[in-house]
């Protein structure tokens, strides 16, 4: 009798449980079919933009944009399924099935990392205008209001008691992105003189408090968790962390920086399974377009516009002198000499 | 033992072939993968990654600060279970129930909540500074993060056998004039042995392993030796220079390990269950 | 019991012994467990209850909670599934080799989610050996199934890491049951399935019940290995996921609503630990 009880018990526990399962289910698409664009049977097409960590909120703002310029030229409506994370590691996921059309990633190699999957045809950085970067950063100083340091330049970065956040190059593109800069800093400071180089980055290094995975985990180091006096960051970061809490930050720009070249793609392969190809080139165009430019520029990115760009001169600093990756005779060249294993970096920081 | 020849038993045959066919399915075939990536390497390469100064580092890192957080757990585990079964006080259940919350709480979560709270600018931290000890971003915060995973392991490996623990022995000892701890030392812990080395496994074979709640509070450094094995497998993975290879090999002699102390475990069990039953 | 309980209350001759050891264990309970949790309650309530609200109803949210609950689920049955084959053959039968198995099951419990993650990309993955099967399979039966970047991958990584929990459960359970009992019920000409139903299962009901609940609370909390296999946000992102994705939007607004995400789950896991706990009270005065 006893055990009969039981039994039931046991289906009642295991019935209510699904019950609530698919209850809830019930109520999530109940959710998203209330949205306008599903419904009348209008025609939709879903593309997957797969994105760096600092471009969430930039892409937040432009896909409703795009969305509505699309249905306003095809009648179809449109949806843009995001995934952020660290560059590097987004780049892999697409080589490993994530489904992307398109591809907004910190760096051309990680773009080239598809493309030698295949899935990404050769020319693409001729495809779109200005090595296919819509948009272009730099890399600047993020500190404390009132910069109680004296931070003015990277040689300040390499003084004793100043405590530095950047992340691991070895694990995140923008960190290479700041180690080049101090790099190409170092070199016009001594002349191209290899040991005094290495010096001023080992010193420079000496100081990183906190080394983060990626240039997002950083930022959260530095602004959340309050560590370290200055943030070697990405300008648009720096922007929206000054925006976000005006009476805490400042930015200093350095004399020289590296100029920055996110990079986009579609990704052939996927698009064409997908049949996006169409939608997902229009994707990447209309950021061309003035009204993108605009909002790019209110994102803290510098607009690829020039004329556009110079609206925005009192935000940006226009007159930093800026090398750029074809310095360092492009990104194989650059892993080579500073960041595969065995390679500088290593050299300057291990013990 | 008795050896049965054939079990009168139905079901040998149905059962063994649903076991091996689910396990190896869900977790040989995917893990089989990673033997197969990390036998791309040629021998010499794999002994020169294997021994590079950091990946040296990041395991001794992690087995280190595993084996610290696997013993305090296995104090104050002991404590916990002891008091928990032995006492009766308010809010008893309250605590019993809530020894498995580290299993919930996405490690992800507690990685980041400790992160702050240890940090010079959390509660715990600005309190801790004051005696010049450092939390977050030192081997101390990795510690910390895997005292906070591995509670539950030792606390329920010992609860069961604690609640079965006769009481006689414990007044045997007393009645022949041994004092409580010699009592407890003499008499209950080797009867707890078992159960607290199997706990002891659990927790260090997860704090070897473990990656979210740690890479927040870690600061990953080289340099102060904060970086974990899962770090380092990630950092191959991340980089911009995808090492697959490199990675799965790391990954297989994490993999080794804990198969090994899971093994370990499982033996430990099957003496002690022999000698209860002798 | 009580009277015993009354019996040993008696014998403490120092009654400072056991409140020293309460108290100790007190304070490490409330340091290491109760400050974290209430830290997370406290941070998704700053900004307020309506941020708090909002955080929780968000789409994105809600999408996540559907395919935590069910991956959750869909792990649970598996897991139970599995969990019961595998203590019947690993207690009611000897064979070479049973400890070898039983120790390949436990793996999952230890090993680190970077690796699962890892092993279903190196299988399943676009240059996974495994997926020209996965694609034969598609064309011939005109299914469109992907094992990674899908909600399939989440309940195929959330079945990983929870693998061993039932079947933990039940094996010292089952093993201390001995199979004088299901013997006797065979020789009596009792089938297979009856057997474990009349003489097996009452005996380990409350085990399975109690590591069907840790088996769900796991599942919905786990984070590493999904995370390699699911990189769509509001697609196949589970709730530990859209709460590093709000962390990490970086934003004042975002970290709190992040927080709020959490407190669901911490919520969730205590529902599941006072479920666990209903389940042991009953299963203690049952036996």
């Amino acid at each position: 009798m006893k055990r009969q009880n039981v039994v039931k018990k046991f289906g009642a526990v295991i019935l209510s449980m699904s019950l609530v399962v698919s209850g809830l289910t019930g109520c999530g698409k109940e959710g998203s079919a209330g949205e306008p664009e599903n419904g009348n049977g209008v025609e939709k097409v879903t593309i997957t933009n797969v994105s760096y960590d600092p471009t969430r909120e930039l892409y937040a703002a432009y896909n409703p944009l795009f969305k509505q310029y699309y249905k306003e030229k095809t009648g179809k409506s449109v949806e843009v399924v995001q995934s952020h994370g660290g560059s590097g590691s987004q780049a892999r996921s697409v080589t490993e099935g994530n489904d992307a059309d398109v591809v907004t990633l910190a760096l051309a190699h990680d773009i080239t990392l598809i493309e030698e999957a295949g899935m990404i045809e050769k020319g693409w950085l001729d495809e779109f205008k200005g090595n296919s970067s819509p948009y272009t950063s730099t890399i600047v100083f993020l500190v404390r209001k009132g910069n109680e340091k004296g931070i003015k330049d990277w040689d300040d970065l390499t003084k004793e008691g100043v405590q530095v956040i950047t992340p691991d190059p070895k694990s995140s593109g923008g960190a290479c992105w700041n180690f080049l800069a101090a790099w190409y800093y170092a070199d016009q400071l001594y002349n191209g003189d290899e040991a005094k180089k290495k010096d001023f980055v080992k010193k420079l290094y000496n100081n990183v408090l906190v080394m983060d995975s990626g240039a997002r985990g950083a930022t959260t180091t530095f602004v959340e968790n309050g560590q370290g006096d200055v943030l070697i960051a990405w300008e648009n970061e720096a922007f929206a962390s000054v925006n976000e809490y005006p009476d805490k930050y400042e930015i200093v720009t350095p004399s020289v920086s590296i100029k920055a070249e996110p990079s986009v793609a579609i990704v052939d392969e996927n698009a064409q399974k997908n049949g996006t190809e169409d939608v997902a080139k229009e994707y990447l165009d209309y950021l061309y377009t003035d009204e993108a430019q605009k909002l790019i520029g209110e994102n803290f990115y510098r607009p690829s516009n020039e004329e556009i760009l110079k609206t925005f001169s009192d935000t940006f600093d226009l007159n930093i002198n800026m090398c750029t990756i074809d310095d360092f005779g492009g990104w194989d060249q650059a892993y080579k000499d500073f960041f595969d294993d065995g390679a500088i970096f290593d050299e300057i920081y291990q013990q | 033992m008795k050896k049965k020849e054939r079990s009168v038993l139905p079901g040998f045959g149905m059962t063994m072939g649903i076991t091996v066919a689910m396990l190896s399915l869900i977790v040989l075939i995917p893990l089989a993968s990673i033997l197969a990536y990390s036998f791309k390497m040629k021998g010499s390469e794999f002994v020169e990654l294997i021994t590079r100064p950091n990946v040296v580092q990041a395991f001794a890192t992690s087995i280190g600060c595993a084996f610290v957080a696997a013993l305090v757990n296995s104090v104050f585990g002991l404590l916990l279970a002891w008091v928990l079964v032995r006492y009766n006080f308010p809010g008893k259940r309250l605590i019993d129930g809530m020894i498995e919350l580290p299993f919930a709480l996405p490690t992800a979560v507690a990685g980041i909540t400790l992160t702050k709270m240890y940090s010079d600018q959390g509660a715990f931290g600005k309190f801790l500074e004051r005696f010049g000890i450092q939390v977050s971003y030192t081997k101390l915060g990795i510690i910390i993060a895997l005292i906070f995973v591995g509670i539950p392991f030792v606390v329920r490996a010992l609860q069961p056998v604690l609640e079965k623990l006769p009481l006689s022995l414990e007044e045997a000892g007393t009645m022949l004039g041994a004092s409580r701890f010699y009592t407890f030392r003499r008499v209950i812990l080797p009867e707890l042995m078992p159960a607290l080395l199997t706990g002891f496994g659990l927790a260090l074979a997860r704090g070897i392993g473990e990656y979210g709640s740690v890479i927040y509070i870690s600061g990953n450094s080289e340099k102060q030796g904060t970086q974990v094995v899962s770090y380092i497998i990630m950092q191959k993975l991340n980089s911009g220079r995808v090492d697959y290879e490199g990675a799965a090999a790391i990954a297989l002699v994490l993999l080794i390990i804990s198969f090994v102390l899971l093994f370990v475990i499982n033996m430990i069990q099957i003496m002690a269950s022999k000698r209860t039953k002798q | 019991m009580e009277q015993e309980k009354k019996r040993r209350n008696c014998q403490e001759q120092n009654p400072w012994v056991p409140r020293i050891l309460i108290g100790i264990s007190v304070i490490f309970f409330v340091i290491m467990l109760v400050v974290p949790l209430f830290e997370v309650i406290y941070r998704s309530l700053r900004e307020g209850i309506s941020t708090y609200t909002s955080a929780i109803t968000a789409k994105n949210t809600l999408s996540a909670m559907r395919v935590t609950l069910l991956a959750t689920v869909i792990a649970v049955v598996v897991n139970t599934f599995f969990g019961l084959c595998a203590s019947w053959l690993l207690t009611k039968f000897n064979f070479k080799g049973k400890h070898a198995l039983s120790t390949l099951i436990d793996i999952p419990f230890s090993v680190s989610p970077v690796i699962g993650g890892l092993a279903f990309i190196m299988t399943f993955g676009r240059m996974g050996w495994a997926t020209p099967v996965v694609e034969w399979f598609n064309e011939t039966f005109g299914t469109d199934i992907a094992l990674v970047f899908s909600v399939p991958g989440v309940v195929l990584a959330t079945i990983f890491v929870t693998f061993p929990f039932v079947s933990r459960e039940l094996l010292p359970v089952m093993q201390a049951q001995g199979t004088a009992e299901e013997e006797a019920a065979a020789l009596m000409g009792a089938k297979g399935f009856t057997i474990f139903k009349k003489v097996t299962f009452p005996h380990i009901r409350w085990a399975l019940l109690y590591g069907i609940i840790l088996c769900a609370a796991r599942a919905f909390g786990e984070f590493g290995a999904v995370y390699a296999v699911s990189k769509a946000r509001g697609k196949t992102f589970t709730l530990p996921l859209e709460i590093d994705a709000l962390y990490m939007a970086g934003s004042a607004n975002s970290i709190t609503q992040a927080f709020a995400v959490s407190s669901l789950l911490v919520l969730l896991a205590i529902i599941m630990l006072v479920l666990k706990q209903i389940v042991e009270y009953r299963g203690k005065r049952d036996s």
